[in-house]
């Protein structure tokens, strides 16, 4: 949305061409970009920014332009600007009208602080002149790769003016015929109106309204859709299932929700029924946690993607009372270095993707002032066209001070952003499969986040919060008012008037209106003597309100426009009608090995793997994160002497101490597509093996499962989702860590215009908040001490399979993926009782590339030198990723009351030393490398390869 | 809230995010804090009046559209008018930590004398986030940070940082002393433009100044964010250098003695 001090008409518009004084990194960045689309003959590319200004006669535009509009420190500032320049082509781009423009709005509010109280419109734009050598068919590329987002962005070769045409949809409200149609009839109809239901679905509804008598509305059967959807509804989780064989498969969702109920902790506070989970803190505060995906809306728009996939996990923490402390991302991308020409039509370019995605989850948790803490990033070409993006969020909470429960009479409040026709059907969107036309086709889909609307948002439902102004809430995500208030009311039913929301522009059509995703929009139920009350913390911290109905108690969601009822559901029908989708399991067969696994050097091996694109130091992109805002963070996601030592999870204290919280996580894209089960089971194992290695408590773990997977109709896709849940619950009931929540994204598949269908590998992350009794005993993962014992603990077989020393040799040799070791459990438990009798001087989880890799980022985190010895075969010692195992750094003089608390579960693998070289002797070769070495390669410096 | 403690108010525009952290530091320091936000100060600008120390928070004031701290600073002069000169006029210690000290440079408070903008983007050009020492130059004036003999450790957070200014500014502010702190190395010695010792490309390594008269502090990186050991970085090895609570005791003391 543009800003606008009134409403100019007629004049024309004036442009201001503004100029950072500081150039360079920019423009070879994105020549450098350019050149990665193949357009080599790209030199450069300058960018420089366009305010448009409208106004009537008495406004003094340039004398905004000092005051307002620019900093004569930093930019140089023309009113002209050319239709060309010499060596080179422009391109200048806007923003859709109704794309909402911040610096346009700062505009219009600056020059009101100025004196300006005449009409002023302002737009915003961008102007890159490319230089080099470049042809008509270059410059289209580069406009639609790199230049302009076709969802939120109009571009223009040479000068262009502010788009304005917000196209008015008709408020009409029209019934469509069901009555009469069959099988293939409603499957046209569901196709033609993108509803994404099937004909069993659609059935119900038909037979629902013959009971009823009459047609849907259109604004309900789209009510229905979304309500319905795969993101909503969760139909594959909740899901009738059998094995090819007959045999039955009790639904996942339901597996998940018995084994948390099986193990029955007493400190879970809420699982699985809210916007998030919540489990127990200390003696004052809860926490709250919640993770979702943006991956389609990541895949077309990656900035704006993942920028409100920030926004709406930390939401999902508002929707439960409590206040975001920390936010976690998990990245899968294609490789950076993919040839451009091997791409997919329609398909961004990895390295596009991932600076977008880093970007926008920067952008989000950075100004909002929510600390990104957390996270992972994998590359595997099978994630070219399918990135996948989980964003994580825990919050705080004081003890019992969430209320969800609306009652008869209780307002329908929106609090927040505008209503835009931003979002349109994302959730429909993030539950089909991709295609080249979907970048065009599914634009509406896409939203843009205001993270400082949204701080806002949170400041106003933690203080209504704490003044006892709301009986429920919930946040605004897919599917729009239709999803928050369908949920709220779907016990006692609302009457609302879509007049009464508040929209950026207008022209909604009243279903644009209802199932708009607009972000940065809570649903409050607030009763009618404290409106006023809400009203004043509002405007305290300038957050828009908008009365738009109440909770009836007759069991009817009637949504109406103008007073005319457009929707009027039975509840019990749009939340139990859908019919339970009956699918078929089979069993997944497992890909071919191919090569042989041989290693001569297996220093070179341990050099290549710390430098590996998937294992090597993100440290760059943490840097780009605020980390440390709120103050409450004891350990980041890099420490030790250098500052530049990975650490196994992140430890934040919320209340001050001294408990702290701990966050895990645990991913391996690797494993799935060869033994989903197994996978499974490693990847929980994982993340609870990162958060006892710093400190917390095993019998204080709670879990999220995040799923991203194919299309389950595909019967061996969801044989392996079938068996990933499976290996979920196996593994949290032998931790007694239960899930709190969790959320599935499938169909994440993309069909290229080759006819091929490409999809993801099955994608597992969990993620392990886990209880720190005392901040002060928390264990970080760099080494300490010159002198002190190394210790293995846990069992180490020869589970190869799957490896990153197999990715590394490029190679997929057989052998066994790593299985459940169910004596981990007991383990984490004898660690933990080590810990806090303060036997344990450094700990570190060994995952991806095992012992070695290990031993390696100790010994970086310390910048000291490690003097090991194993036996056993040399390749499976220093390389398998048996599951369960730590190394632990102790005090020479503990080493033995070490051994007795691990019960004899402690292998004495060496010592720390002054010396800074990591030595590692084996039956065979012996790696011996400098540390100086280390560091350099896991800062991404390869090495020559000569494993 | 003891009857005791020092009346201090944090202002918080849309988009501050470390309100919250100053007030709590400037309450371990024994200060009363309390948090007002632009609308409250439209409604209420007297709310000032009873403040003896006020804090500019830092974070993205209106998401640093326009440029970093603009906004901010238009709003506060509109709704002080005059008032922003009454601001210094009591002897009132002023902090403004990364975007509250770029507001303040927009509102003429710093360097003083309604000077030229003095911030510009980070050299590196992107916003980082990473922990940073901070020593005290020996001839400084200001009240926030005189006498503190340690570095102090703390992180920055922030894109647009980068002290700048013409050679005879920089040399006038050396010379005034109005130079409060520099990144440095852990021994406390200059960074000497070293990055990332000095994170980002600022002129002398200054990290903040202060005012002509020493109440008004202005810094990039957050003291408030280092209240407690267990924050620093490496507080597991051992390390407990470098905790920023004194500055915050410095001036709650000058406020509670002026």
């Amino acid at each position: 949305m543009g800003g606008s001090v009134g409403a100019v008409a007629g004049s024309e518009w004036r442009c201001l061409t503004v100029r950072g004084r500081v150039r360079g990194a920019a423009a070879e960045e994105l020549g450098a970009q350019a050149r990665l689309l193949g357009v080599p003959g790209v030199t450069r590319i300058e960018r420089a920014s366009l305010v448009f200004l409208r106004h009537g006669p008495r406004v003094d535009a340039d004398g905004l332009v000092g005051t307002v509009l620019t900093d004569p420190l930093l930019h140089d500032a023309s009113w002209d600007r050319s239709e060309e320049v010499e060596g080179g082509r422009v391109v200048e781009t806007v923003l859709h009208a109704g794309v909402t423009d911040p610096v346009a709005q700062a505009v219009a509010r600056g020059a009101r602080l100025v004196g300006v109280t005449e009409r002023l419109d302002v737009a915003t734009g961008s102007r890159y002149e490319v230089y080099g050598n470049v042809s008509e068919a270059d410059l289209d590329r580069l406009i639609t790769r790199l230049l302009a987002n076709p969802v939120v962005e109009h571009a223009a070769r040479g000068r262009i003016e502010p788009h304005e045409a917000v196209g008015d949809s008709s408020g009409d409200v029209e019934p469509v015929t069901l009555t009469g149609l069959d099988d293939a009839g409603l499957d046209a109809l569901s196709r033609r109106r993108g509803l994404a239901l099937d004909p069993a679905e659609l059935l119900a509804v038909q037979a629902h309204f013959a009971g009823v008598g009459r047609e849907p509305t259109d604004v309900e059967l789209e009510v229905l859709a979304q309500t319905w959807s795969e993101h909503c509804a969760h139909k594959t989780f909740r899901a009738t299932l059998s094995w090819a064989d007959g045999t039955p498969i009790p639904p996942l969702l339901r597996q998940l929700r018995d084994t948390t109920d099986a193990i029955a902790a007493p400190w879970v506070r809420s699982a699985f029924v809210d916007n998030a989970g919540i489990v127990a803190f200390d003696d004052r505060l809860d926490l709250a946690i919640k993770a979702e995906t943006h991956n389609h809306p990541s895949a077309v728009e990656p900035f704006g993607g993942a920028n409100t996939g920030v926004g709406g996990v930390l939401r999902d923490v508002l929707g439960v009372s409590a206040k975001p402390i920390a936010a976690t991302d998990v990245l899968c991308f294609g490789p950076p270095d993919t040839d451009p020409a091997t791409l997919p039509t329609g398909v961004l370019h990895p390295r596009r993707i991932r600076d977008g995605v880093i970007a926008g989850v920067a952008d989000y948790g950075n100004k909002l002032g929510v600390p990104t803490v957390a996270g992972a990033i994998a590359y595997d070409p099978a994630y070219t066209a399918n990135p996948l993006v989980f964003c994580g969020c825990v919050g705080v909470l004081p003890t019992g001070s969430h209320r969800s429960t609306p009652e008869v009479g209780d307002r329908v409040v929106v609090i927040g952003g505008r209503t835009g026709r931003d979002g349109i059907r994302g959730a429909t969107f993030s539950s089909m499969t991709m295609d080249a036309t979907t970048g065009e086709v599914a634009g509406a889909s896409v939203q843009i986040g205001d993270p400082i609307v949204e701080k806002g948002v949170l400041d106003v439902v933690l203080a209504a919060r704490d003044a006892g102004l709301y009986n429920a809430i919930t946040d605004c995500g897919a599917g729009g008012l239709s999803s928050a208030v369908g949920e709220m009311a779907a016990v006692l039913g609302a009457d609302v008037e879509l007049d009464l929301v508040p929209r950026k522009y207008p022209g909604l059509a009243p279903w644009e209106a209802w199932l708009s995703e607009a972000q940065e929009r809570m649903v409050l139920a607030v009763p009618g003597d404290r409106i006023g009350a809400l009203r004043d913390v509002c405007d305290r911290y300038e957050v828009e309100l908008a009365d738009i109905g109440e909770f009836t108690g007759d069991r009817r969601l009637v949504v109406r426009n103008a007073g005319t009822p457009v929707v009027d559901l039975d509840v019990g029908f749009l939340h139990d009608g859908r019919p339970a989708r009956r699918m078929t399991a089979a069993r997944p067969t497992v890909p071919a090995a191919h090569g042989t696994r041989s290693v001569a050097d297996p220093g070179g091996a341990l050099l290549a793997l710390l430098a590996h694109v998937n294992l090597r130091s993100n440290q760059d992109v943490v840097i780009g994160y605020d980390h440390e805002v709120l103050g409450g963070t004891v350990v980041r996601p890099y420490g030790g002497a250098a500052g530049d030592g990975p650490v196994d999870a992140s430890v934040l204290a919320p209340g001050g101490g001294p408990e702290a919280a701990a966050i895990g996580i645990g991913v391996n894209t690797r494993y799935g597509a060869l033994a989903a089960g197994r996978m499974a089971w490693s990847v929980v194992d994982e993340a609870i093996r990162n958060v006892v290695a710093v400190g917390a408590d095993p019998d204080r773990i709670a879990l999220l499962d995040n799923f991203s997977w194919g299309d389950p109709r595909r019967p061996e896709t969801l044989g392996q989702l079938v068996q990933a849940v499976e290996g979920c619950c196996a593994a949290a009931r032998a931790h007694g860590a239960p899930y709190v929540s969790g959320k599935d994204s499938l169909n994440n598949e993309y069909l290229g215009d080759d006819g091929l269908r490409h999809a993801i590998p099955p994608t597992l992350v969990i993620h392990a908040l886990g209880i720190v009794p005392d901040l002060r005993q928390t264990v970080t993962s760099d080494a300490k001490a010159v002198g002190d014992v190394i210790f293995l603990v846990g069992r180490t077989l020869d589970e190869l399979r799957g490896s990153h020393l197999d990715l590394v040799l490029g190679i997929d040799a057989d052998g066994s993926v790593p299985g459940p070791d169910h004596d981990s459990p007991a383990r984490y438990r004898r660690l933990h009782a080590a810990m806090r009798s303060g036997l344990v001087r450094a700990a570190h989880d060994l995952s991806e590339g095992g012992l070695a890799v290990a031993a390696a980022e100790m010994a970086i985190g310390g910048r000291l030198g490690l003097d090991l010895r194993i036996d056993g075969d040399p390749v499976v010692s220093l390389f398998s990723e048996s599951n369960g195992r730590l190394l632990v750094e102790v005090a020479p003089d503990d080493a033995e009351g070490f051994v007795t608390a691990m019960g004899g579960d402690a292998l004495r693998l060496g010592t720390v030393t002054a010396e800074p070289t990591l030595r590692v002797a084996t039956a065979g070769p012996t790696i011996e490398l400098p540390v100086a070495d280390l560091v350099r390669a896991f800062a991404g410096h390869v090495p020559g390869v000569s494993a | 809230m003891s009857a005791s403690r020092l009346p201090a108010v944090v202002i918080a525009a849309p988009g501050t995010n470390r309100d919250g952290d100053v007030a709590a530091a400037l309450d371990a320091a024994g200060a009363a804090a309390r948090i007002v936000t632009l609308a409250e100060l439209r409604d209420e600008p007297k709310a000032l009046d009873a403040a003896r120390l006020v804090v500019v928070a830092g974070g993205f004031s209106f998401a640093d559209a326009l440029g970093s701290g603009k906004l901010f600073a238009l709003e506060l002069a509109d709704i002080l008018g005059e008032g922003v000169a009454a601001l210094l006029a009591a002897g009132r210690p002023v902090l403004g930590i990364c975007n509250g000290f770029q507001t303040l440079v927009r509102l003429g408070l710093l360097p003083g004398g309604a000077g030229p903008n003095v911030l510009a983007p980070n050299d590196s050009g992107r916003f980082e986030c990473r922990w940073v020492t901070l020593a005290v130059p020996a001839a400084g004036r200001c009240v926030w940070t005189t006498g503190l003999d340690e570095p102090l450790a703390c992180p920055v957070a922030h894109g647009e940082g980068r002290f700048h200014a013409p050679t005879d500014v920089v040399d006038r502010l050396e010379a005034s002393g109005q130079v409060a702190l520099r990144y440095s190395g852990e021994d406390g010695a200059p960074a000497g433009g070293g990055y990332p010792a000095n994170p980002n490309g600022s002129a002398n390594d200054i990290a903040g100044i202060c005012d002509p008269t020493g109440l008004v502090l202005g810094l990039m990186p957050h003291p408030e964010n280092h209240i407690h050991d267990w924050q620093h970085p490496r507080f597991h090895r051992g390390d407990r250098r470098g905790g920023c609570l004194p500055l915050f005791r410095n001036g709650v003391r000058h406020a509670a003695a002026s």
